[in-house]
């Protein structure tokens, strides 16, 4: 396994590269909930230059759909959906200044590239483990696209949310290079 | 002749539906706690780790084990000596689905066109298998399927002379593809056999069979341990990160086929593999 870290979200450059393949990371801050729905929105409107409802600029987004609350609680069970879905709109949003994905699954090598190219950073937390991560959120709320239901973006504010560093700003993936581990 | 009030049945559907969400089998759980003592990966134990503390937070604190609280597939064997009143049957599934989803605080994950892509905001409609059996019975199976796993799944249409060889490269291929995309340890669900469609829901029927119950027919019932064997050897293990623990189960269903062919459907379940079956 990789070294043990704290890092604030939203995130900096100097941070993201610092951290390696394998590393095990908490987050602790601001990040933005959003999958394929969400994702197709954000993608239209940026190529027709509209604004997009937050700020990429050294942003997490996190790949997920809650499911509901219920009264006194402040998520449902929130852990991450596959990221290849998100591929074909990534890159866009990594050049738009997003600096930090939260998924499960593999990347495609266009997504690779501009993770390389924008010195950006792809976390892992554990599928299927949502109700254990929801203990991590300690605010939730919609700020876009309500209509979407469970697709629509979040602003959550998280404490100390376990992730695994995948690819790292230099490319190095911990999918295919399981020796980092052992 | 037995009558059974459609009230009866949107009940149990809703119950079925909210249950499954909170708790594992305890044939998965099993499996899952024990790959915990067995995996050797540090990686692979930190994350089933993970898993055995979810289970428990999910049933203590009534959060849904996964946010993705499925789709919801229905097996409903009707007794043919069993009169159904009190409205249509397949409206009276939904209601419980949709009771269900609200009152159980499950996400809703349903599209009503898989083009225009609108939430029906209470997901309904189900995926719902009839089978008219002898009896006066309703049994009823509650399979609240993700779909990471689901897009991971996939069919193949291989030549009898594929053999064995062929059903088991097919099997490790989607093993191998799905990687960590679906959510390792996974549960495979395979059908061998029938037509392209029955492959498929064989699969999807594998995967609701009790993980302690080997099949009856000795043949598949070594195939379903080799695969396991083979599976696991892959190492991609928990989360995809590499270890010994890849699959927590394989279970085979078979069907007679045609003289010229071998369907071969192979239906990915992440770790939490959700079903319940209810008898009226």
């Amino acid at each position: 396994m990789g070294l043990e870290k704290h890092i604030v979200a939203p995130l900096s450059k100097e941070e993201v590269q610092n951290l390696k393949a394998g590393d095990y990371v908490y987050i602790t801050g601001v990040i933005y909930t959003a999958r394929d729905a969400a994702h197709k929105r954000m993608y239209e409107a940026l190529q027709k230059g509209e604004e997009i409802p937050f700020s990429l600029k050294n942003n997490v987004i996190y790949y997920m759909g809650p499911s509901p609350a219920r009264e006194g609680q402040i998520i449902g069970s929130a852990g991450p959906t596959t990221s290849s879905r998100m591929d074909k709109y990534t890159p866009l949003l990594l050049d738009t200044g997003l600096l930090g994905m939260i998924g499960k699954g593999y990347r495609s090598q266009s997504v690779i590239e501009s993770i390389i190219k924008n010195k950006a950073v792809y976390f892992v937390a554990t599928g299927g483990a949502g109700a254990l991560l929801s203990k991590c959120i300690k605010k939730s709320k919609v700020i876009a696209y309500e209509d979407l239901g469970t697709e629509a973006i979040h602003e959550l504010y998280v404490e100390n949310f376990p992730v695994i560093v995948a690819i790292d700003s230099n490319g190095n993936n911990l999918y295919e290079n399981t020796d980092i581990i052992s | 002749m037995r009558v059974i009030n459609t009230g009866e049945i949107v009940s149990n559907i809703k119950e079925m539906c909210i249950e499954a969400n909170y708790k594992l089998a305890s044939d998965v759980s099993t499996r899952i706690m024990d790959a915990y003592k067995n995996e050797t990966s540090d990686l692979g134990k930190l994350i089933l780790g993970q898993l055995c503390e979810n289970m428990n937070i999910a049933e203590n604190e009534q959060i849904p084990i996964c946010q993705d609280t499925g789709m919801t597939i229905v097996f409903v064997k009707i007794g043919q000596d069993v009169h159904i009143e009190g409205g249509s049957l397949e409206e009276a599934i939904n209601e419980g689905i949709r009771q269900g989803y609200k009152e159980g605080f499950l996400r809703k994950s349903v599209v009503s066109d898989p083009i225009i892509r609108k939430n029906t905001m209470d997901n309904t409609p189900g995926v719902i298998h009839y089978e008219i059996v002898a009896g006066d019975f309703i049994e009823i199976t509650v399979v609240p399927k993700g779909f990471g796993s689901e897009n991971m799944s996939r069919i193949y249409m291989l030549k009898p002379s594929d053999g064995v060889e062929g059903i088991k490269e097919a099997v490790l291929k989607t093993v191998k593809l799905a990687g960590p995309n679906a959510c390792p340890p996974i549960v495979v669900g395979v059908g061998i056999g029938g037509s392209f469609e029955k492959c498929a829901l064989l699969a999807k029927k594998a995967l609701t069979r009790n993980l302690d119950e080997p099949s009856n027919f000795p043949h598949i019932r070594k195939l379903e341990e080799e695969l396991l064997e083979e599976i696991n050897k892959l190492g991609i293990g928990p989360g995809g990160f590499g270890g010994k623990i890849t699959a927590l189960g394989v279970k085979i269903e078979t069907y007679p086929t045609h003289i010229a062919g071998l369907p071969v459907a192979v239906n990915i379940c992440c770790h939490v593999n959700r079903h319940i079956t209810r008898i009226l």
